[in-house]
């Protein structure tokens, strides 16, 4: 029997978990960025200082970057209040998490870092093991030339030597090239030295990263299409993705296979093309989406019998300027993803429009009717994918699924799941629809299988103790997993 | 006297944020022949002039609507492409005159042939000159106690103040976050569960387009307190009875039943005394086969009323609406100059019919403000 305590702890971590899946601080539709930071500050406060174990062992979840680094920054900055053995399963955790983020992401962590005066002799040891890890320190001096800056500069460094004799860089370029370019008339390195005939040499810029040669392209007045062209090949995955329609509009190539995408980003852009263009690529599109889903799916394709799908498209997943059409992206990517997971997949969009590619946010939410339709159609299993704003009319899809619980379906023959994209800062939770339905929250549909599975613990009847089991678990398959998807892939 | 003939728009469930409501009013087909859209003036101060030649005031307009009709009740979409014209500043927009305030618009792209054009007009100006010109002419007899003044000039100029939307905390959210029906003509506007204002127009994409000029319309003060100081309004959250469904045909029925019976409640809880008032109608212009009118509450005591604009078809049903609610004081502002005008402005009959003393009279009109029409010594 688990003690009241007890149950009150785990509904606390999973509404940070679901908090920190979802929110990324920033606007969001109903909320400002301010309130959801404000919300947010204080259920990463709360957690850590009452389940510290537990917000350690959540960087092994699906949260997103913006979190992951708040609790690394976290950790980091009340070190004194954990054990020497808890700060070591700290230590290999962020280690771990570390490895996975974007480099951006970790060069502004160590910013924040410096800033917050944080520079205990464990935070030093992880700048300096995660500087080690780096694939090509010349890439990241050329390319997040202030983070290593800053970085290098508050772990105390030694950019010189350390680094394996047979480097050309081991005689101090690399500290050169960053503290004082003037010193050198040329470097070793060749991406070193090409960023310093940039400066004058309009062919050296190419050889540059995408990000770096676009400013040396703009200091020396290059064309936006030649520059495109000629940068292509040094392009990553999704600098390619993110640079398509501007290249469409320049009538440059840009060469991308848009089957390779992660199937959210594909989402948000085919939702950022005008219907006409969508309408006009519709096979290319579908076929992109459809790829992306199936490779996502993996080994579960197909597995999942009968379900059913309540999307959400009204027009409050519009999202934010931030976050611009975030909520519906995610409902398009849990669509495809759904299809291929489903051997039978019946969807339903809240406008009732059936045309998937060709969603728009508009309208209000009638969650409440399309539910009921969802579950005439008996399915075994009904994902619902909403911000939880259910109003024509208000609370209906609450009283559908409740009803559907306690009368109808008692039984559970039909698993119903509501994943939600959208945080919401007033209640420190992601809005549920009903106590009686799972709600998880969800920022990428390439989670879905996982957050599926966490979501049978919302129902709030499962105690803590298996839910630490869950986690244990997690960590110990996210410490065992090889961090191969760091680093830049070209 | 006239009531208010909704019919053809339905109700759908209110969107509540913070303390204002808004109920969406939802028609099933667009109005055909009628087209509304706005035309923004530039910010800042404009110059009002009536005939090119005098320059009489200058006021800031924030924006003003267009009504495009066309005889025949074909459908008037194809005017639509006037909203993409670019317009200059409106060097022509009288304010002062109540038989300027609808001026017909000169030249511009008007179809040949046809019996059709349209009407510029400013939003609510013009059922807020109906009040403020009430019983303009003044006394028609004079009695001892008028002054000279009011006499030869009449009650004007009578001056209200009123909040913009945007200084009304909370409404520019509310709007923002409202998530319009693709059918809806009209909304009715609820501060703190108070009728605040009432807009309907002819056509679907006309709303879309005007749904955020609400935030730029007037709004009495009663309002601007209630969004400040009124807590959160509770949504009508719907409930059905687990008892009696057992299977999902009941349940879909019950759900049907719920969004009717809000229906009802609304028309009769909530909007009743917008709808279930009697108006005196005055029809300010004929287009077509609609006419513009403003309307004046009876100025019953101690009863919330509204004033407004109205366009209506041949059967009299609503096309465009749009209303102010009018605060006690100026009900009873409204109700004084009734009295008044219906005994030929003398004191002692009106004070007579009113079962009140000609000092307790004379009081009242000047804690109304009318002071300078009473001499010294009424």
């Amino acid at each position: 029997m688990e003690s009241s305590a007890d149950l009150v702890a785990a509904e606390d971590v999973l509404l940070f978990v679901h908090a920190a899946i979802t929110s990324t601080g920033q606007r969001e539709f109903h909320s400002g960025a301010q309130e959801q930071q404000l919300s947010l500050d204080f259920l990463h406060a709360y957690v850590r200082i009452n389940y510290r174990p537990l917000y350690a062992a959540s960087l092994a979840l699906d949260i997103n970057d913006h979190n992951a680094a708040l609790i690394v920054r976290g950790l980091l900055e009340t070190a004194g209040e954990a054990t020497a053995q808890e700060r070591r399963a700290e230590g290999r955790l962020i280690a771990a998490r570390l490895a996975r983020l974007p480099a951006p992401r970790v060069y502004r962590l160590f910013r924040a870092l410096r800033a917050a005066k944080v520079n205990n002799r464990r935070t030093r040891a992880i700048v300096r093991d995660w500087l080690a890890a780096r694939p090509d320190p010349a890439l990241d001096a050329v390319k997040y030339r202030a983070g290593l800056k800053c970085a290098a500069r508050h772990a105390h460094l030694p950019l010189t030597g350390g680094r394996g004799g047979e480097r050309k860089d081991g005689d101090g370029e690399l500290g050169d090239f960053l503290f004082a370019p003037g010193r050198r008339t040329r470097f070793a390195t060749p991406l070193l030295d090409a960023w310093r005939r940039a400066h004058y040499e309009q062919g050296a810029l190419y050889e540059l990263p995408f990000t770096v040669a676009e400013g040396f392209a703009s200091k020396h007045g290059i064309g936006r299409r030649a520059f495109l062209e000629r940068i292509a090949p040094r392009m990553t995955r999704l600098e390619r993705l993110r640079v398509q329609e501007s290249a469409r509009a320049h009538r440059a190539e840009v060469p991308t296979d848009l089957r390779g995408m992660p199937l959210t980003r594909l989402a948000s852009y085919v939702l950022g093309l005008s219907l006409d263009d969508r309408a006009a690529r519709r096979a290319e599109l579908t076929g992109a989406l459809r790829a992306a889903a199936r490779r996502t799916a993996g080994a579960q394709a197909g597995t999942w019998g009968r379900v059913a799908a309540v999307l959400d498209d009204s027009f409050s997943t519009t999202g934010s300027r931030q976050k611009r059409r975030r909520p519906l992206a995610t409902a398009l990517a849990c669509h495809f993803l759904l299809e291929a997971l489903a051997e039978c997949y019946l969807p339903r969009w809240t406008s009732g429009r059936q045309d998937a590619l060709l969603a728009y946010p508009y309208g209000p939410t009638p969650l409440g009717m399309r539910l009921l339709e969802a579950l005439e159609d008996a399915p075994e299993r009904l994902v619902i994918v909403s911000d939880g704003w259910d109003n024509a009319p208000p609370g209906l899809a609450g009283e559908v699924l409740r009803i559907w619980r306690t009368r109808l379906d008692p039984e559970h023959r039909t698993s119903v799941v509501h994943l939600n994209p959208v945080y919401d800062a007033e209640d420190f939770a992601v809005r549920r629809l009903a106590a009686a339905v799972p709600t998880a929250g969800v920022r990428n549909a390439e989670d879905l299988p996982a957050l599926v599975q966490l979501a049978r613990f919302a129902e709030g009847r499962t105690g803590l103790a298996e839910l630490r089991a869950h986690l244990d678990d997690r960590v110990r398959q996210f410490l065992a997993e090889k961090t191969d998807e760091a680093g830049v892939t070209v | 006297m006239s009531r208010l003939d909704l019919s053809g728009l339905t109700v759908r469930p209110a969107q509540v944020w913070g303390a204002v409501r808004l109920v969406p009013l939802v028609r099933a087909e667009p109005v055909a022949g009628l087209r509304l859209h706005r035309e923004l003036y530039e910010d800042g101060p404009a110059t009002v002039r009536a005939d090119g030649r005098t320059t009489y005031s200058t006021t800031y307009l924030p924006h003003g609507f267009v009504a495009d009709w066309t005889g025949d009740g074909s459908p008037a979409a194809a005017y639509g492409s006037q909203l993409t014209e670019g317009r200059g500043p409106v060097a022509c927009a009288p304010l002062h005159f109540p038989r300027k305030l609808a001026q017909k618009r000169r030249g511009k792209g008007r179809p040949s042939g046809g019996s059709s054009g349209s009407l510029r007009f400013l939003p609510l100006h013009l059922a807020l000159d109906g009040y403020l010109a009430l019983h303009f002419g003044g006394p028609s007899i004079v009695w001892e106690e008028w002054t000279r003044r009011a006499v030869y000039e009449g009650l004007t100029p009578r001056a209200e103040r009123a909040y913009r939307g945007e200084a009304v905390p909370g409404l520019d959210d509310a709007l923002r976050v409202f998530e319009i029906h693709p059918e809806q003509c009209g909304v009715l506007l609820y501060v703190a569960d108070a009728l605040a204002a009432a807009f309907v127009v002819p056509h679907p994409d006309d709303y879309r387009a005007l749904h955020a000029s609400l935030l730029q319309d007037l709004y009495g003060e009663l309002l601007y307190h209630y969004a400040l100081y009124g807590g959160p309004v509770p949504e009508f959250t719907t409930r059905i009875t687990a008892e009696y469904i057992n299977s999902l045909a009941q349940l879909r029925s019950a759900a049907e039943r719920r969004q009717q019976e809000w229906a009802d409640q609304h028309a009769g809880l909530m909007a009743g005394e917008l709808l279930d008032e009697s108006y005196d109608v005055r029809e300010v212009y004929r287009m077509g086969r609609f006419r513009l009118s403003r309307f004046l509450p009876p100025f019953a005591l101690h009863r919330t009323q509204h004033i407004g604009e109205t366009i209506t078809d041949e059967k009299g049903r609503v096309v465009y609406l749009k209303t102010f609610r009018l605060s006690e004081k100026q009900v009873r502002r409204g109700h004084v100059l009734h009295r008044l005008a219906a005994h030929e402005w003398h004191l002692g009959r009106t004070a007579e019919a009113m079962g009140i003393t000609v000092e307790e009279l004379a009081r009242r009109i000047r804690r109304l403000g009318f002071e300078g029409l009473l001499k010294q010594h009424a």
